[in-house]
């Protein structure tokens, strides 16, 4: 019906550009779908209960991942412990404190450049910082990783703050409570959609990282509780991966981590969307 | 009443400790960079550490040129520039303008699954399928080189860059679209003569925010493209990135030579304080 009266030009414009961007769409889609697929294919038969119930063994040559799995799990709490209440209070002193707007600029430049420096930069000012005064070990790791996601607590904080109705606020302040009352029984339970949505992404960016706990967390495998697990070297499930990739050629095992860590990430994207979606409805109603 | 004051007094003053936290990490990195990467660079003369063509950093004459590591992080993020932007620019038209509803948010789900696979992940795929894969179409004696860098960033920077544009390109007022068409113009040529340009700010945005991407990233780099301090005067050559070089030497080194790697840290940290000025530039602008 377009097509009726368009100049040849305009013709070969238009299909031109159409063929690019399905072809683009296209690449992209099956790229996606390459890499699942290709991993998992590649992974899930590596994937036994022993490897990953175990950890390695020089004297049976095994390899097992639990180890690995735990220190995840240990570097994941102990960054969430120290990085929300950081992140929650910098957002809270934005959106409710903060009343110098050049001050609020100068913060929200100093996040956005957070947010923009490469993990390998912050392994480095991690090394510096924290393992070389503590030693390399999972703690190190977990305090670099606390600076890394700072800004995301802090973005989606804010972002759920600043839908919490002024009037609430107002109302709160006509009863006679104080902006400590305020903040407390008004506006922190109002950014709880923010941080559970922080938290999620946050995971799966610690879940990810390796550049940053290459030289502040170390690559042991040793099995500890969290306590001595986070006071010793330790590798993650992704800096494992690339141990037993690149140093060791040890590619089914590799495999099977880039399985599980697929997965996650799968896992996780899913939880967010339903997380996200849950919070807009709920707050729409 | 007295007691409260006090108490809001010390709250406050809390938050703003809490507030102004980023503001300190981001001076505590700084200074930390500088202050560590400063020495070498006056040890070596920063003319040979940032032209020198050679890094030799074991040998018994130790050389610290970084010129080929600068080249390199240059092309390869150029690269994946070149390779990355169209693709990911022409899939956000597509998916902001053109696709359903259902399309649309089941290839979002899938751009953000691009994004949330771990650099190791991509590292590995690369190292077993594009770098033998470039050893075989191109008939060279081995795959793990800027090429494959290239591509493996270009498949990386990939999210950030149809994520973004997907934003600016739906902020796009209906009207000056309806404008377009009741002026005889098709969909397609409104979307690309019309939407584009409302969008500029945002698309650039999103190349800048690639950039910085491409050339931050360590761990996928490091397991394709060879890691030999070349200069990068050839696809198929194996090369180190910046990132890559401070990455690959750290675990052994000592001394000047440590030092000589903070110093490219703090190169690598000035290339990227420079992007995100330029990102923070285009997002201004998108926002007015």
């Amino acid at each position: 019906m377009l097509n009726r009266s368009l100049s040849k030009k305009r013709k070969s414009f238009e299909v031109l550009m159409k063929i690019l961007m399905l072809l683009s769409v296209g690449l992209t889609a099956s790229l996606v779908l390459f890499l699942l697929v290709y991993v998992l294919v590649q992974g899930i038969p590596n994937i036994t209960w022993e490897l990953l119930s175990t950890k390695p063994s020089y004297l049976t040559e095994k390899i097992g991942i639990l180890p690995d799995i735990l220190n995840t799990v240990y570097i994941v709490i102990a960054t969430l412990f120290l990085v929300l209440p950081l992140g929650v209070g910098a957002a809270i002193y934005l959106t409710e404190y903060a009343s110098n707007k050049k001050m609020v600029g100068i913060i929200e430049y100093a996040a956005e450049t957070l947010s923009g420096i490469p993990s390998i930069i912050y392994g480095l000012v991690g090394m510096l910082l924290f393992s070389n005064n503590m030693g390399t070990c999972l703690m190190a790791g977990a305090l670099t990783l606390v600076i890394m996601n700072l800004p995301t607590i802090m973005r989606t904080t804010q972002e759920s703050l600043k839908t919490v109705p002024q009037s609430y606020r107002e109302g709160a302040f006509g009863l006679g409570a104080g902006k400590w009352r305020v903040v407390r029984t008004v506006v922190l339970p109002g950014c709880v959609d923010g941080v559970i949505t922080g938290c999620i992404l946050s995971v799966g960016r610690i879940l990810g990282e390796s550049a940053a706990l290459l030289f502040t967390a170390g690559f042991a495998h040793a099995l500890n509780g969290i306590i001595d697990g986070l006071a010793a070297p330790g590798a993650t499930l992704t800096v494992a991966l690339y141990v037993y990739a690149k140093e060791q050629g040890e590619f089914g095992v590799a495999f099977a981590i880039a399985a599980i860590l697929m997965v996650l990430t799968v896992l996780i994207n899913f939880v967010a969307t339903l997380v996200q979606k849950y919070f807009a409805k709920r707050r729409s109603l | 009443m007295k007691k409260n004051q006090i108490l809001e007094k010390v709250i406050h003053g809390i938050f703003l400790f809490l507030g102004l936290i980023t503001v300190d990490c981001v001076l505590m990195i700084t200074v930390y960079l500088v202050i560590s990467g400063i020495p070498a660079i006056f040890e070596i003369g920063p003319v040979d550490f940032l032209f020198g063509k050679e890094w030799a950093s074991t040998a018994a004459e130790p050389k610290y040129g970084i010129l080929p590591f600068i080249l390199t992080s240059i092309y390869g993020t150029a690269g994946a520039i070149v390779i990355g932007v169209p693709i990911g620019f022409m899939t956000a038209i597509y998916l902001s303008k053109l696709a359903s509803p259902k399309v649309k948010s089941a290839m979002q789900s899938a751009v953000s699954l691009l994004a949330g696979i771990p650099s190791v992940v991509y590292g590995l795929v690369g190292m077993l399928v594009l770098v033998p894969g470039i050893r075989k179409i191109f008939n060279v004696p081995d795959g793990a080189s800027l090429l494959a860098a290239v591509i493996v960033l270009a498949i990386m920077i990939l999210p950030s860059i149809i994520k973004m544009s997907i934003t600016a390109l739906d902020a796009v007022p209906k009207e000056y679209e309806d404008a377009s068409l009741a002026l005889g113009a098709t969909p397609i040529e409104t979307y690309f003569k019309v939407s584009v340009p409302a969008a500029k700010s945002g698309i650039a945005a999103a190349v800048v925010l690639g950039v910085g991407r491409a050339i931050g990233e360590a761990m996928a780099v490091m397991m394709v493209a060879g890691n030999v301090p070349n200069m990068p005067d050839s696809l198929f050559q194996s090369v180190r990135f910046l990132t890559t070089a401070v990455s690959s030497e750290m675990a052994y080194s000592s001394g000047l030579q440590q030092q000589a790697l903070f110093s490219i840290a703090l190169v690598l940290f000035l290339f990227i304080m420079l992007i995100n000025a330029i990102l923070n530039f285009f997002l201004k602008r998108e926002k007015e």
